[in-house]
């Protein structure tokens, strides 16, 4: 079984600077993978090398057995993966339903604009702004932006999703409702990657732990193991900490 | 819908100018087509994509050089405007590989050198351009009243077309990706817009209308020199007239002609000598007082009574 | 042997360039407003040199300073009442704009002088100097002196005067200065206002060389644009990097082609360096 992202050996320099240094890392359909790590390990990085935005300067990325390492952006997007951003980028002038119908129309294989329309309305009631679809996006609170996000990614029929921060600025409420769409998203067969850095909810949904630090991966596995890895620890909280709690030497 | 009413009005003002048949009322009208292609053209890249082209003259120039050279070789002139067309959208198709993935500011300067570089190419290439001294074209042998009429009526078919291309761009799925980019282009990427293509065809456009224009103004006035075609005024011009009609609407650059050739005719006839003065002030008071354009004001009014 | 007289004509000729841009390049890499009435202001300053030196017989030299405050003060005043209000606004507007008021300018200039060139004819003239095999005009070099002494003076007031750093935090980073107690809106309008002032110098010193007359301006926005492009934005040494460049490049051009050929070069070197390194030889700076 061929897996659904592979990466072998990526790197991405900037100017002199490894934001990701040698990562290889498999991930099978069906997963979701919490990705985390400190900031400033490279998350982000690693999301706009897969995505094309910003194309590795060494090693492969494949997509379900395709090379995509150099494959222009907006055609990853059409062969399936879509991201949400951190800092959230609608069309903001356009309306929370337009916003949503280009997703389904340049990536979703929506076949006409009132298509691509349609069912921008049914995904604006899942994700729970269907009344919202004629506001303009620019007019929407932040909570309601990362539902537009999630909307708009959604549209595109992806494969792969990646969640940047999808839980930043949200209270706890807010967290609750997006882990549930989440679950949903993730059950409709979308293979999802999430980054984020509250541990408690990567950890109530993710399959599979993996650990960024200083653009090198340093751990992978079931998350109950990783979040017990010395490393990781040390990673977050310091070599210093981490010794000094394992008390003098037995 | 105001616009229906308010082109209903045009039309209507527009059909009574011609049967007035007046030789001045034909020429006003011509130039007033002339300058709709060259503003709806415009809104193409610069009002959809969002990309401030200062290209229009350039692309307005070569179309005027490519059919009077063309019609100097012996090709009718029916023929020469449509190729001189089709020259001038190759040659945009393929400056825009070199100059699309500018952004703000640096677009700008590129597209407006490309006027300067080719208004100074035709200069020195005087061989086959008459250089500094000038085109002549062929005159043909009819009435004056009936030439008059026959240039308007091909200026106007091609603002007839373009505004159609127009109606096409907005409704389809170009259209719709144009505005993606205008409005966050990484974005637009990540969702799957494929945008150097859309701004190459958006800027494709804005070249080919503009060149037909060209090639039939060059007929209509007979000669032609490099400062007159490749005159940085053709493309300020149907800027300004976008900006008052309003950014990226479907007839905005036609009003903002209509409204724009009106205004200059009425201060050209009292402040000759201070003719520009009075352009650079319109513009000025247009940036600042006026950026969405004169559709806005109804749109503003609204919005307060709704409040 | 020609080529060292082409070369030392390029390296003066540069040099003018220099002190032509390094006012349109701070407007635009600190204010990120390309000011097209840059090349009226140079031939406003020009004109104030001519009426000097007719009226007065002050030289040229001399009314620099005088041609650079007045036109500080009209740069001042116009970015404080006018371009202030688009500082933000997209590109497509603050270009119009600038563009709609050269227009104002250039006509009202057309007006009050008419299209005729003047020029400053000094006298005596300067005659010229002979360095081995090459010949240089002794106003051309005095010009060339005088304006990278201005431009020294520049990179000087921006790095060590309070007043320069607060211009360049202002570029690096409008609100975080603005929190820092400078005064941005005055800072931007003192930032036109040098501009205008380097043009209006710059204006002064050239009027022993080139023929004034407004028809002239878009000339010397043309040369600036170029010079720009190709040394980068935003810094000193670009502008002067640029200038060279240009300077010898016109040069080597109008021996091997024709100096009619200068001018269609140049723009074709704007849009080749555009296509491929926009930023310029020495990269945009934040005009440190």
């Amino acid at each position: 079984m061929t897996a659904l992202l592979k990466l072998d050996g990526v790197s991405r320099s900037f100017k002199g600077l490894r934001a990701i240094d040698n990562v290889s890392l498999t991930v099978n359909a069906g997963e979701i993978v919490g990705l985390i790590g400190p900031n400033g390990a490279g998350k982000t990085t690693l999301v706009n090398v897969v995505t094309g935005m910003s194309p590795a300067t060494a090693g492969r990325v494949h997509l379900d057995g395709r090379d995509i390492t150099r494959v222009a952006p907006n055609r990853i997007a059409q062969l399936g993966v879509a991201r949400t951003f951190q800092i959230v980028q609608p069309f903001p002038r356009m309306t929370v339903g337009e916003n949503i119908a280009a997703g389904a129309l340049f990536s979703g294989g929506a076949r006409s604009l009132a298509d691509a329309r349609a069912r921008a309305r049914e995904l604006a009631q899942q994700v729970g702004i269907g009344d919202l679809t004629d506001q303009p996006a620019e007019m929407l609170t932040l909570a309601r932006r990362k539902r537009l996000e999630l909307a708009k990614s959604l549209a595109m029929r992806p494969k792969l999703l990646f969640l940047d921060e999808v839980n930043a600025g949200l209270n706890p409420a807010e967290i609750d409702e997006a882990l549930k769409m989440i679950s949903k998203v993730a059950q409709s067969g979308v293979t999802i990657i999430v980054i984020e850095h509250l541990m408690k909810v990567v950890l109530s949904i993710s399959t599979r732990l993996v650990v960024l630090h200083h653009g090198q991966l340093i751990a992978d596995g079931l998350p109950q193991e990783v979040v017990r890895d010395p490393r990781v620890a040390e990673a977050y909280l310091g070599k210093r900490y981490v010794e000094a709690s394992r008390g003098p030497s037995s | 819908m105001r616009t229906a009413i308010i082109l209903v009005i045009g039309a209507a003002l527009f059909a009574a100018l011609l049967l007035l048949g007046s030789n001045y009322a034909i020429r006003f009208a011509t130039i007033f087509a002339m300058y709709a292609t060259l503003a709806l053209s415009w809104n193409f890249i610069g009002g959809l994509a969002g990309y401030p082209s200062f290209a229009t003259a350039a692309f307005f120039g070569l179309g005027s050089y490519a059919s009077a050279i063309l019609q100097s070789s012996g090709i009718p002139m029916l023929m020469a405007w449509p190729i001189g067309g089709l020259f001038t959208a190759v040659f945009a198709a393929v400056i825009g590989l070199a100059i699309l993935h500018l952004k703000g500011h640096y677009f700008a300067i590129a597209s407006l050198a490309l006027v300067e570089f080719l208004r100074e190419l035709v200069n020195i290439n005087d061989q086959l351009t008459g250089g500094g001294m000038g085109l002549n074209l062929p005159v043909a042998h009819a009435g004056v009243t009936q030439q008059a009429l026959f240039f308007l009526a091909a200026m106007l078919a091609v603002t007839i077309v373009t505004l159609l291309a127009a109606v096409v761009v907005s409704r389809r799925k170009i259209g719709f990706a144009l505005r993606c980019i205008q409005q966050n282009e990484d974005a637009a990427i990540m969702l799957g817009v494929n945008a150097r293509w859309y701004k190459a065809a958006a800027f494709t456009l804005s070249a080919l209308f503009p060149g037909v224009a060209g090639g039939i103004y060059a007929s209509w006035v007979h000669y032609i020199d490099p400062s007159d075609v490749f005159d940085i005024l053709l493309s300020v011009k149907p800027l300004v007239m976008v900006l008052l009609g309003g950014l990226g609407t479907l007839f905005g650059p036609v009003i903002g002609a209509a409204v724009f050739l009106v205004l200059e005719e009425a201060v050209w006839r009292s402040f000759l000598t201070v003719h520009a003065a009075v352009l650079g002030l319109l513009i000025v008071a247009l940036v600042l007082f006026l950026p969405n354009g004169l559709m806005a004001i109804g749109r503003r009014r609204r919005r307060a009574s709704q409040a | 042997m020609i080529y060292l007289q082409v070369l030392a004509n390029g390296v003066v000729l540069g040099g003018l360039y220099a002190a032509i841009a390094v006012g349109f390049s701070l407007v635009w890499g600190v204010l990120n407003v390309i000011n097209m009435l840059h090349g009226s202001f140079i031939v406003l300053g020009a004109y104030v040199a001519f009426f000097a030196y007719g009226l007065f017989g002050l030289h040229p030299f001399l009314a620099a300073p005088i041609a650079g405050a007045i036109l500080f003060a009209i740069g001042f005043s116009l970015q404080s009442t006018v371009i202030n209000r688009v500082i933000r606004a997209p590109v497509l507007m603050t270009l119009t704009l600038t563009f709609g008021l050269d227009l104002l300018l250039n006509n009202a200039m057309l007006q009050a002088f008419k299209a005729d060139y003047r020029k400053v004819v000094l006298d005596p003239p300067l005659g010229s100097m002979f360095i081995g095999p090459i010949v240089l005009p002794l106003d051309r070099v005095a010009v060339m002196a005088l304006a990278l002494l201005l431009t020294y003076g520049l990179y000087r007031l921006l790095r060590d005067s309070k007043m320069g750093r607060a211009i360049i935090s202002v570029r690096m980073d409008r609100e975080a200065a603005a929190l820092m107690g400078v005064d941005v809106m005055r800072m931007q309008a003192i930032t036109f206002g040098i501009g205008a002032f380097m043009a209006g110098a710059a204006g002064s010193l050239l009027s022993i060389i080139y023929p004034i007359s407004p028809l002239n301006s878009i000339t010397f926005l043309g040369k600036a644009f170029v010079v720009c492009v190709i040394g980068g934005l935003g810094s000193v040494g670009g502008a002067i990097v640029g200038g060279i460049a240009l300077g010898l490049i016109e040069s080597f051009a109008a021996l091997w082609f024709g100096p009619e050929y200068t001018v269609p070069l140049s723009f074709a070197l704007l849009v080749a360096f555009l296509a491929v390194r926009p930023t310029g030889l020495l990269g945009r700076r934040g005009y440190e």
